[in-house]
């Protein structure tokens, strides 16, 4: 690694590097499988949540069956649940539970956080600070080697006699900790606490290695000012999970002992199936408050990678400087400071003293400022600009319409008083779906479509880009607007069936099943519609055309390396940089781009 | 699995038609010598007109999903902060929604009005502190605002009580809630979780619940001393599992039986009284009209969550925690349903904190009454069946070991 180090600061005739590996051919294995170069654990990541996420996708399409129809049998159901839990295509009430479950857990942890952090900083890192790898390849290796057994882990656990956890993804104790309470909380539950622990250990030796990368392997003339706002926003989430992570762990072990060594950290007198309990004195608030210490800060470590990504793609595609880099790089370490402080916010109707109600009120809409500012900013940089709208600009551009629709309704939610009405309703779901689900997916998506011909070297079909974004955001907005509406009809979320409603109001029982069916509908849409990502992004993989050096005409050091990918990325010596990564259409310019690499002319200004 | 077959064949068939479609189209762009990477001017312009469309797709289907649904579901506040909460909720929509309308207005028009024209280059225009500045300060005055009305709103409505008004507990359980009235002195009695038992759902704390509870472990159908002697008993022959449990079910009844001796050598029985009168109420929560209820709220198992919809009024239930709520309803169920236009309609309380498998059946219809029918409805809960008529007359001997193991053999033991 030293070596690494060293020509991180370009003094070295790069072929140096080769030779302290003897030059030798990589073979399958240590090329593809137990591989420690960034760019094909990278890859490795992505194949991994794609995977995760068509799994979570199909739990979610059979739960919105049940809901739109529920009580008839549905051969689609019965196909993936068998008659153990769909007896005659209806799914049972525990299977329900245990679905919404995993569907929660998948995206936010194993698509989301695995896959969207784990793919793009690893790809990007290196590559657009003009590093050789990560500061430990090796390290880099376990992260993804325990990502991938954890979510073995937890897809194995669906399939336990007793059923997987049914908690739902936030796994609250009591219910969590007693399976006298529901069968999910048995075998499946442990599985799920031995899965994230893992995960945990995943994510924090990742985060670790994208902060030392970023901090020391900077190639020279990168200063923290000159970084691409990707990185700065994989920076800050590293750094996010890195503090928060261990958090989560901690609230898991708690569970574990609550579980398997009789210990009353989160039980306090319980009488369950009929069995009094002798635990005495713990508080099920605690498991919330440290949960939430980490789940505030996720909904960033989410949410920022996917924001970093839409920056770079706007500014490129637009032809324009990113609008107030420095304002943006401000609003992200405001946004990661904050996000520390706001967990409460969740959990304004658990008894929680009023007062701290009050204060995470506070804290919690001063986020609103920083994400307006980003907002703004993105808006900014698309007026007057030339916009090429390429798949990757598209899917960009949604993501900034699902921020900021998703976003004003966290505002009702974020006013303790207003939450009373609305806390686990649907209003809440279709608030975080929009915000945090579809931003992060659109931006993973935008993502995936700019930067394919780095990672494979070929291109993605336009086409089929341009159907998948339409049916997707047409798609996801149509399953996720309506849900405002039924969550203010007063809708609670995770029940398994409305028609409860039948005994005392029938006309919001009617709106909730005309909603419910309107959203499956979509949903099944955009389902289907991913088929056309699939089929473009494995098609093109062996038969896209090839990816030219700099398909983009972008200005960031990635598109400086050679198109077939090598160990240590670039050839000859690491380049040098001279400026900020978004001089596009700069006056006085004859092209509309100027890469980092382009020393400044006489009496050029560096923005 | 007819269904499925087809499924699994249109999919492959699909796949294929998809590939074949590829095909010419490779074949074609190769001719016309387009790489992916450039976006030809046609479909630069139509994706843009596109985002206008799209644009228009979610305005009308936000209003007319405003126009169908919007408020109906919701209904008009039934309780006094309610209007409240419905006055201040509806200024943050109206702010929300032009917020929404216009910023996404604004991304929809710029993504369509600047796509690429030929010859026409982008404006450099890296930052401006003065628009910069603008808009951190005008969502933070506005920020202020929706602050200081929503701390002053959460302020009321988690002020205590006043001392007018009634004290109810609300207890639930997988898969249901019971209600407990403070009766005619207005305070609820004492409870500990361990003085459970059938007659005692609700686990009050009586010098006669702490006798039944005592006796019960020790002597009811699963109690102490029937262990024992199934553990001594030479001639049962139990799996080494059954065993293992059995004694560690023991172990934790010797516990609980040291705490009950302990509550018992401290329980004053002037306490007594405040538990006698206390009326409880299963099914239907009955409310006085305009009279203030401060409610308190207990879980015997997990978290539940006491959701009124229509009160605007919600609090989790915590095992080993007693959380509150305050609120006065002020619609009578008679003058709702007038104005819902609905005879069926009813108020309810709902559960809305994940419990296992029944949570959604888990609710309990809510009846506010005006205030005569409501105080008839009280008087006819007093007589017999009531707490009190069960407890408080020390007639039940201390000998619940000849206690029928009836077909409900869980009725007299308190640990099963």
């Amino acid at each position: 690694m030293a070596a690494v180090a060293h020509e991180a600061h370009g003094h070295h005739d790069s072929h140096g590097h080769h030779d302290d590996h003897g030059h030798h051919e990589e073979g399958f294995v240590s090329k593809y499988i137990f591989s420690q170069d960034h760019k094909m654990i990278g890859k490795q990541f992505l194949m991994t949540a794609i995977f995760m996420g068509i799994v979570a996708m199909i739990l979610s399409i059979l739960f919105r069956i049940q809901l739109a129809w529920p009580g008839e049998g549905s051969d689609f159901v019965s196909f993936f649940l068998g008659e153990e839990w769909a007896p005659g295509g209806v799914m049972k009430e525990d299977m329900y539970l245990g679905l919404v479950t995993i569907h929660g857990t998948i995206m936010v942890f194993f698509l989301l956080t695995g896959g969207l952090s784990g793919t793009f900083s690893n790809m990007l890192i290196p590559l657009q600070l003009g590093a050789r790898d990560m500061a430990s390849g090796f390290l880099n290796m376990l992260s993804y080697w325990f990502f991938l057994i954890s979510s073995l882990i937890m897809l194995f656990s669906m399939f336990v006699e007793s059923g997987p956890a049914m908690a739902g993804w936030t796994i609250y104790p009591p219910l969590s900790a007693l399976p006298q309470a529901v069968s999910g909380s048995g075998t499946g539950m442990t599985l799920w606490l031995v899965s994230m622990t893992i995960f945990i250990a995943s994510s924090l030796i990742g985060s670790l290695n994208y902060i030392v990368t970023v901090l020391n392997l900077r190639t020279k003339g990168m200063k923290m000012t000159r970084m691409p706002l990707t990185i700065w926003a994989f920076f800050v989430t590293a750094v996010l999970g890195v503090l928060s992570f261990p958090v989560l762990l901690s609230a898991a072990l708690l569970l574990m002992m609550d579980r398997l060594a009789g210990t009353s950290f989160y039980l306090s007198d319980i009488i369950v199936g009929g069995e009094m309990l002798t635990n005495h004195g713990g508080s099920p608030l605690l498991y919330q408050h440290l949960f939430w210490f980490l789940g505030h800060p996720e909904v960033y470590i989410v949410l920022l990678p996917a924001l970093g990504l839409s920056s770079e793609i706007i500014s490129t595609n637009a032809r324009k400087p990113i609008f107030g880099y420095r304002a943006m790089i401000g609003s992200i370490l405001a946004i990661g400071f904050l996000s520390f402080i706001v967990w409460g916010h969740h959990m304004f109707v658990t008894g929680m003293n009023p007062f701290l109600g009050s204060v995470f009120v506070f804290t919690t809409l001063l986020i609103a400022i920083p994400s307006a500012v980003k907002v703004f900013n993105y808006l900014t940089t698309l007026w007057k600009g030339s916009l090429h709208l390429t798949p990757a600009m598209m899917f960009a551009i949604g993501l900034v319409s699902t921020f900021i629709t998703g976003g004003v309704t966290g505002i009702i939610l974020a006013d303790s008083a207003l939450d009373i009405a609305v806390h686990d309703t649907y209003f809440v779901v279709a608030h975080f779906h929009i915000v945090m689900g579809m931003s992060a997916v659109l931006g993973m998506f935008a993502g995936v479509y700019h930067w394919f011909p780095k990672m494979f070297g070929r291109m993605m079909n336009l086409r089929l880009g341009y159907a998948h974004f339409w049916v997707t955001l047409v798609g996801a907005y149509g399953v996720f607007f309506p849900m405002h509406f039924v969550g203010l009809a007063g809708a609670p979320r995770r029940y398994y069936d409305y028609s409860a409603y039948n005994e005392f109001d029938t006309s919001s029982l009617d709106m909730i099943m005309d909603l419910n069916i309107i959203i499956t509908f979509f949903a099944i849409i955009a389902a289907i519609g991913q088929l056309l990502f699939l089929f473009n992004f494995f098609y093109s993989i062996f038969r896209g055309p090839k990816a030219p050096q700099n398909p983009w005409k972008s200005n960031t050091l990635e598109w400086t390396t050679p198109v077939e990918h090598i160990h240590g990325n670039w050839p000859g010596e690491l380049p040098t940089v001279y400026r900020w990564p978004y001089d596009y259409s700069k006056p006085g310019s004859e092209v509309d781009f100027i890469p980092q690499t382009v020393p400044l002319a006489d009496g050029e200004e560096e923005h | 699995m007819g269904t499925k077959l087809i499924i699994i064949v249109a999919l492959v068939l699909g796949g294929i038609a998809i590939a074949q479609l590829m095909r010419l189209y490779e074949l074609s762009s190769k001719m016309s010598k387009s790489d992916e990477s450039e976006v030809g001017t046609r479909d630069n312009n139509l994706n843009g007109r596109l985002m206008l469309g799209f644009m228009a797709f979610l305005f009308l289907g936000f209003i007319w999903l405003m126009m169908e649904f919007g408020w109906t579901g919701r209904g008009e506040a039934a309780s006094v902060h309610g209007k409240a909460y419905d006055w201040l909720l509806d200024l943050n929509f109206w702010i929300i929604i032009i917020v929404f309308f216009l910023t996404n207005a604004l991304l929809f028009v710029f993504a369509f009005k600047y796509t690429k024209k030929p010859g026409v280059k982008a404006f450099y225009f890296p930052h401006n502190n003065k628009l910069e500045m603008i808009w951190t300060i005008v969502p933070a005055v506005v920020l202020a605002v929706i602050i200081i009305l929503g701390l002053r709103t959460w302020n009321d409505i988690t002020a205590d009580s006043g001392k007018d008004a009634i004290n109810v507990e609300l207890f639930s359980k997988q898969f249901d809630w019971t209600a407990r009235y403070a009766g005619d002195d207005n305070i609820l009695g004492k409870f500990d979780y361990k003085l459970t038992t059938d007659a005692n759902e609700l686990a009050l704390m009586t010098t006669a619940t702490i006798d039944t509870a005592i006796a019960s472990m020790e002597s009811g159908v699963n109690g102490i001393k029937t262990i024992e002697s199934k553990l001594n008993d030479p001639s049962l022959i139990m799996v080494p599992e059954e065993r293992a449990k059995m004694v560690e079910d023991l172990s934790r009844k010797q516990r609980l039986i040291r705490l009950l001796y302990q509550m018992r050598e401290k329980h004053n029985s002037k306490i007594d009284a405040s538990a006698y009168d206390d009326v409880i109420q299963k099914d239907t929560l009955y409310l006085c009209e305009n009279q203030p209820y401060e409610f308190t709220f207990r879980a015997k198992d997990v978290i539940h969550s006491a959701y009124f919809p229509h009160f605007r009024a919600q609090m989790n239930t915590v095992p080993g925690v007693v959380t509150r709520f305050k609120f006065t309803p002020d619609i009578s169920t008679k003058s709702m349903r007038e104005k819902k236009n609905d005879p069926a309609f009813n108020y309810v309380l709902m559960c809305n904190k994940i419990c296992g498998g029944a949570h959604y059946k888990m609710k309990m219809i809510v009846v506010v009454l005006p205030k005569g029918e409501y105080d008839s409805w009280m008087n006819s809960k007093k007589g017999p069946g009531s707490f009190k008529s069960i407890f408080q007359p020390v007639v039940e001997a201390p000998a619940p070991a000849v206690e029928p193991a009836t077909a409900d053999s869980t009725a007299v033991a308190p640990v099963v």
